[in-house]
């Protein structure tokens, strides 16, 4: 079994599960849980200023959508922050911490934009123990409208001067919890490299309205007839997340910031292709809220046995192995050709792939009386789509035309050298196509 | 002093009223809407489905499953029932492990069809229940038909022409509608009196007559029903018995099947049937299967099943061999039965073992039996009737007889199964075709 030890900006945890800043995290009996389950860190539920409370609604505050056999797919609340007091949750991360040494424990804050504020609550927290603290700038709902969260996330100056004040009260490794609810994750992670922040953690939940009430005419989760919008987590934001990170971890100004990942963590796999873009560790809050803090097991042995078969002794050595490959379009070897491949022994004959292509696609896959199922290489563009919809797996598969061989479609040989888009002759731009 | 298994003859009131109720509920439990959902997510709404190829009236099955998933049962039942007006009973009663589930492309993956029976149970279940008919007749056309037999092909096809708008009578010998859905499926297929129910609910289409107590040659002739109609449809089913023809079969306790399942199925109470405590049923198909099942579930001791050609030749499905062999009873293949032995009534039958050719094999042995059941066919009855093929009426396209304006369909006609589905198709199409001849 692979060492999944996990040192983190210096924070370090026995794996790279860590429970991110939510529900699960809310008090000392949640995370005593979490951590006799296996997490080897937390961040605690986000924290306010001293004094009242936040509160909550008292209605539903969660909204869903489901795949096939009602598999939770995207949750979505209008949660706020902690709305305990203050004194509570400190000392119960005090008393957590003693007891779980060797477990990470991050508290995250969120308090009104200016310096006494912060400098308050960091004084507060400096006795607890806790490993490190996290900004939250995301949550999208609720704080934003009071100046904070998303509010500030969304600003990169106001990102790089609350971290820097932070920075400056505190000598404790720093996390900045960045929003997805911009047009370009990497303006606010500059920020937050600017201000000095140790690492960036990413993403916090999505603006976003689940379903609406078609007999109430409302919104979901609905609040005496009423509804707003949400931030939107689980399995549905992933490929979001990913892109994210993956565009920090390639960005010039960013490259080599510490990321801790959060965005849909669901399995060990989820997990390890967040690493493989570059995020030292991941944040898990849906997966836990969905199935209970038991799924940090599998997520434990399946990302060991994964690195024993690739021979990686250390998590360092997935952390980013795939940035090299994350590339821009133009980029891309137009000379690498591929054909749809459909094995007649696995095929059930659903006849998904024949409406996909034929109605949707390039009219490349051939169906007989019988229903055999195959691909006309001289119509077959390579798209993927009969790939994605056929139920079974590997049952279509892309296959190569080696370099000397024709494609069938175009009549051309396929050539072994790699060419782009950017001289391609068709490329309006391409000097070198007009020679 | 009551009786039970073990009371010598024929009796009734075998088991306690409890178990009796319960030996006769449904076979398959109806779907709840969380069961319906789950089912439904596994239709993967396949391109030219081969569940919708392989169902004799080509029901849309992606698409009503997709409707039920989307929330829309009574759209699922619309789309269901505008191919097969029976598809409520069609849910219940199709051997759908030999149709549209035996294709399902998921029987394929993983042996596991998509429940497609239930789910068009559940569908159609929803929408009788809501008391709804979906259809509406057209203007009226003046056009009047014949139809004579109130079964499923029957009234398929009064109910597509009545909704083309032409006046349909339909005759019947029996006192009640619904042919051999009320008279022959097995009760645990149709249970608290749907076939009747049912009935009702077509007939609210409106311009359909149904006469009951009128016999096709018994009082009622063909050639009057021509000459005062514009076209005559036949679906008078297979109203004969095949015979054993051995020693000893007028004995008293030898019945026919189809006969002793009419019984059960009209009696109002089933504790008020009387059944053997050793039962013979002879015959390999479905009226066996479900005589012999029934009467194992009204408590006799010792059922057996003799078929004189081996298991894979039978025509009852694997499926339902399952079933008798589930509920107790005993499968004997390649016997002949001899001689039925008794003095005055039956008491022992006596088979000799034969080969799959029925060559005998000279190896005796005997039965005990207060009752036997025949379930070796039933043939077609009437005289003047259009030419026949092979003991049925022969038809060419949809239904046409040899006869001019004379249709018909359903098990008295040539080509196709025995099934109740394939008779519901038949009507239908043979509507469509008087209606494309009477208006064309
Ligand atoms: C015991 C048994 C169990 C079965 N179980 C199943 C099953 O589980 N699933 C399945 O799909 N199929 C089953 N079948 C077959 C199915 O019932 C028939 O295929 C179907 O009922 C045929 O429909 P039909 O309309 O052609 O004939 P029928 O249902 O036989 O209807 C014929 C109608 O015509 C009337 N009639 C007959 N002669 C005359 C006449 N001379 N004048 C006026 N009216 C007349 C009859 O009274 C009857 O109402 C079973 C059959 C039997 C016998
Ligand atoms: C109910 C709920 C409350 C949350 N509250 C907070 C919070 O107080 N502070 C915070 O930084 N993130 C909060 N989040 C966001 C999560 O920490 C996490 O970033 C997000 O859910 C994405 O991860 P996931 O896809 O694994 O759920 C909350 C999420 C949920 C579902
Ligand atoms: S890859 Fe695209 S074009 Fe080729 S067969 Fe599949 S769906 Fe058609």
């Amino acid at each position: 079994m692979a060492n999944l030890a996990s040192d983190f900006i210096g924070i370090k945890s026995p794996n790279p599960f860590w429970l991110a800043s939510a529900p699960p995290t809310d008090k000392e009996y949640n995370v005593r849980r979490a951590f006799e389950a296996g997490w080897g860190g937390v961040v605690w539920k986000t924290l306010g200023s001293e004094g009242p409370p936040v509160v909550n609604v008292n209605g539903p505050r969660y909204g869903a959508i489901w795949g096939a056999d009602r598999r939770l797919l995207g949750l979505n609340n209008i949660e706020l922050i902690t709305d305990r007091p203050l004194e509570v949750n400190l000392r119960e991360i005090k008393s957590v911490k003693r007891d779980y040494p060797d477990r990470a424990l991050i508290i995250s804050l969120m308090v009104p934009c200016d310096e006494d504020s912060w400098e308050a609550i960091l004084k507060q927290i400096e006795d607890t123990g806790a490993d490190g603290v996290e900004l939250n700038f995301g949550c999208p709902h609720g704080m934003a409208e009071r100046g904070m969260g998303a509010a500030v996330g969304q600003v990169p100056e106001y990102i790089e001067m609350v971290t820097r004040w932070v920075k400056k009260h505190s000598r404790m490794p720093c996390i900045v919890k960045l929003t997805p609810n911009i047009s370009d994750i990497r303006k606010p992670a500059e920020a937050a490299k600017r201000g000095g922040a140790d690492a960036v953690s990413l993403i916090n939940t999505i603006n976003s309205i689940t379903s609406v009430d078609l007999d109430d005419f409302a919104p979901e989760p609905m609040i005496d007839g009423k509804g707003t919008h949400g931030g939107y987590c689980g399995p549905a934001v992933k490929p979001i997340a990913l892109n994210m990170v993956a565009e920090i971890a390639r960005h010039a100004e960013t490259q080599g910031l510490p990321m801790s990942g959060i965005g849909g963590v669901t399995t060990w796999r989820d997990a390890a292709e967040f690493m493989a873009l570059g995020a030292g560790n991941v944040q898990v809050c849906t997966a836990a809220m969905t199935y209970g803090f038991k799924v940090v097991q599998e997520m434990i042995s399946g990302l060991s046995d994964y690195m024993d078969r690739k021979g990686f002794t250390s998590t360092s050595e997935l952390v980013g192995r795939a940035v090299p490959n994350v590339t821009d379009w133009q980029y891309l070897n137009l000379n690498y050709v591929t054909k749809a491949k459909i094995d007649e022994d696995a095929c059930i004959k659903c006849g998904r792939c024949y409406a996909a292509c034929e109605d949707t696609s390039h009219q490349a896959i051939a169906m007989s009386e019988d229903r055999v199922f195959s691909v006309k290489d001289d119509e077959c563009v390579a798209c993927n789509l009969c790939v994605n919809v056929c139920p079974v797996e590997n049952c279509i598969t892309m296959e190569q035309v080696a370099p000397g061989k024709v494609d069938e479609r175009t009549g051309l040989t396929v050539s072994k050298d790699y060419g782009n888009w950017l001289d391609h002759p068709n490329n309006p731009g391409n000097t070198c196509a007009a020679e | 002093m009551t009786s039970n298994t073990l009371t010598p003859g024929i009796i009734a009131g075998r088991l306690p009223a409890d178990q009796l109720s319960e030996n006769f509920s449904d076979l398959h439990p109806p779907l709840d809407d969380h069961e319906a959902l789950v089912a439904a997510d596994r239709c993967y709404f396949c391109h030219d489905a081969p569940c919708a190829t392989a169902c004799p009236t080509d029901i849309d099955i992606p698409l009503f499953i997709r409707q039920i998933a989307t929330g829309t049962p009574d759209a699922a039942a619309k789309t269901i029932l505008s191919q097969n007006i029976m598809g409520g009973m069609c849910a219940r009663v199709c051997p759908t492990e030999t149709l549209c589930e035996q294709v399902c492309v998921r029987e394929t993956a993983e042996g596991k069809p998509v429940e497609i029976g239930n789910l068009q149970r559940y569908a159609t279940d929803t929408l009788m229940a809501a008391d709804v008919h979906p259809f509406e007749r057209a203007a009226a056309t003046g056009k009047t038909i014949a139809v004579v037999g109130a079964g499923p092909a029957g009234l398929s096809c009064a109910h597509r022409l009545a909704m083309k708008g032409h006046a349909v009578t339909v005759f019947d010998a029996r006192p009640k509608s619904g042919g051999l859905n009320e008279y022959g499926i097995a009760s645990y297929k149709s249970v608290g009196g749907f076939a009747a129910k049912e009935v009702d609910w077509l007939l609210k289409i409106g311009g359909i007559t149904v006469e009951h107590g009128k016999s096709l040659g018994a009082g009622l002739s063909l050639d009057r029903l021509k000459a005062d109609h514009d076209a005559v449809f036949l679906a008078i089913g297979l109203a004969g018995v095949n015979a054993l023809n051995v020693e000893g079969e007028a004995k008293d306790g030898v019945l026919d099947a189809v006969d002793f399942i009419s019984d059960l199925r009209q009696a109002g109470d089933v504790a008020s049937v009387e059944i053997g405590r050793d039962v013979v049923v002879i015959g390999g198909g479905m009226t066996a299967v479900d005589a012999a099942v029934q009467a194992k579930l009204l408590g006799a001791l010792n059922v057996s099943l003799v078929y004189r050609r081996g298991r894979d030749r039978m025509n009852a499905s694997p499926f339902e061999q399952d079933l008798a062999a589930a509920k107790g009873v005993r499968i004997i293949t390649n016997a002949s039965p001899k001689a039925v032995i008794g003095n005055g009534a039956v008491c022992e039958i006596e088979f000799e073992y034969t080969d799959d050719d029925l060559a005998p094999t000279g190896q005796m042995f005997r039965l005990a039996a207060d009752q036997v059941f025949k379930a070796i066919g039933q043939t077609l009855g009437g005289d003047g009737l259009p030419d026949t093929e092979g003991g049925k009426i022969a038809v060419t396209g949809a239904g046409r007889t040899s006869m001019q304006s004379v249709w018909a369909g359903g098990d008295c006609a040539s080509g196709g199964e025995d099934l109740t589905v394939t008779a519901v198709a038949e009507g239908r199409d043979a509507a469509e075709d008087i209606h494309a001849q009477l208006m064309g």
